[in-house]
């Protein structure tokens, strides 16, 4: 078994309300300066045959019209 | 005519939709893992949390055994009408285009709105056959956290050109950011009908309006004017 993790965020130029309250909270607790705050998701999981992980971030995972996914080994980690 | 009303475990507007449907007919709940639409004239998907709403609003529903049903109802012509939560499953099922997003506000919407119906002309959908006035606004509620209508700038180009926008919120009522103002969409052939707005809660004047049936009433008619 094979262990990935697949990222998945909001594709550029889709507006992320997520993010954006997220980022709306920040200076009312002390933390300015931070911006362009983006909130995707994490799946880890563990594949007999990883070639087939991209078929199944497209067809599940993901939404591929409004989301980017990455793919991680973590192998050996 | 026989309504048939999608379940999934999680949906929650199943009742009032099979209330509405049977002030036009007979209608009947299918269990989400039935395959079989046999008898059945109309498809209803209603709204709620089908599987939690898990990963994604729809995203696991459309693989459920029903959805595989659904499909090929779909494709051998018959009237399928999404609503909300249904609406969703139908975009990621690939039946209509586009996709739900979280609201622009991040707020979750429960109001009544004033829906527009448009291209009457084209589709099955025909509100043309039901009401004499084409143009007048339906009044019917929405209740939706993620109910942001999205596709790409050319996907929405294409969208209009076909004639597929069924309804838009009218002008100040965009509860959520959806681009251009869409309510719902219809497919290219216009037998699949998607809306975020919930026309079950609107067929009984107890609840304010009764618009609602005009809607039930085109997907009724769908199947009467259809293949």
């Amino acid at each position: 078994m094979a262990k990935a993790r697949v990222l998945i965020r909001p594709k550029e130029g889709i507006l992320d309300p997520q993010g954006k309250a997220v980022e709306g909270a920040l200076p009312a607790l002390g933390f300015e300066g931070v911006g362009h705050v983006r909130v995707g998701r994490m799946v880890e999981l563990e594949a007999e045959d990883p070639a087939r992980l991209p078929e199944l971030c497209e067809k599940l995972l993901a939404n591929p019209l409004v989301e980017d996914y990455e793919i991680e080994s973590i192998d050996g980690g | 005519m026989l309504w048939g009303v999608v379940q999934f475990p999680g949906s929650c507007d199943e009742r009032d939709a099979l209330r509405a449907c049977s002030l036009l007919g007979e209608a009947r709940l299918v269990w989400h893992e039935d395959r079989d639409l046999s008898g059945i004239d109309a498809v209803v998907i209603p709204g709620g949390f089908s599987y939690g709403d898990y990963l994604r609003g729809g995203a696991i529903a459309r693989f459920s055994p029903v959805m595989e049903a659904v499909a090929r109802f779909a494709a051998a012509g018959g009237p399928v009408l999404g609503i909300c939560n249904g609406f969703q499953v139908l975009c990621e099922a690939g039946l209509l285009p586009g996709a739900l997003l979280r609201n622009e506000e991040l707020r979750f919407v429960c109001r009544q709105a004033d829906l527009i119906p448009e291209g009457e002309a084209n589709g099955h959908f025909a509100t043309e056959n039901v009401g004499q006035t084409t143009t007048r606004t339906l009044s019917i509620p929405v209740k939706h956290g993620e109910g942001r209508f999205y596709a790409p700038q050319e996907a929405l180009d294409e969208i209009e050109s076909r004639g597929q926008v069924a309804y838009r919120y009218a002008p100040g009522q965009n509860p959520n950011g959806s681009a251009r103002d869409i309510a719902g969409v219809r497919n290219e052939i216009g037998n699949v009908l998607g809306l975020m707005p919930h026309p079950e809660h609107a067929v009984d004047p107890l609840t304010g309006s009764t618009d609602g049936l005009r809607i039930f009433e085109a997907v009724a008619g769908a199947r009467e004017g259809g293949p």
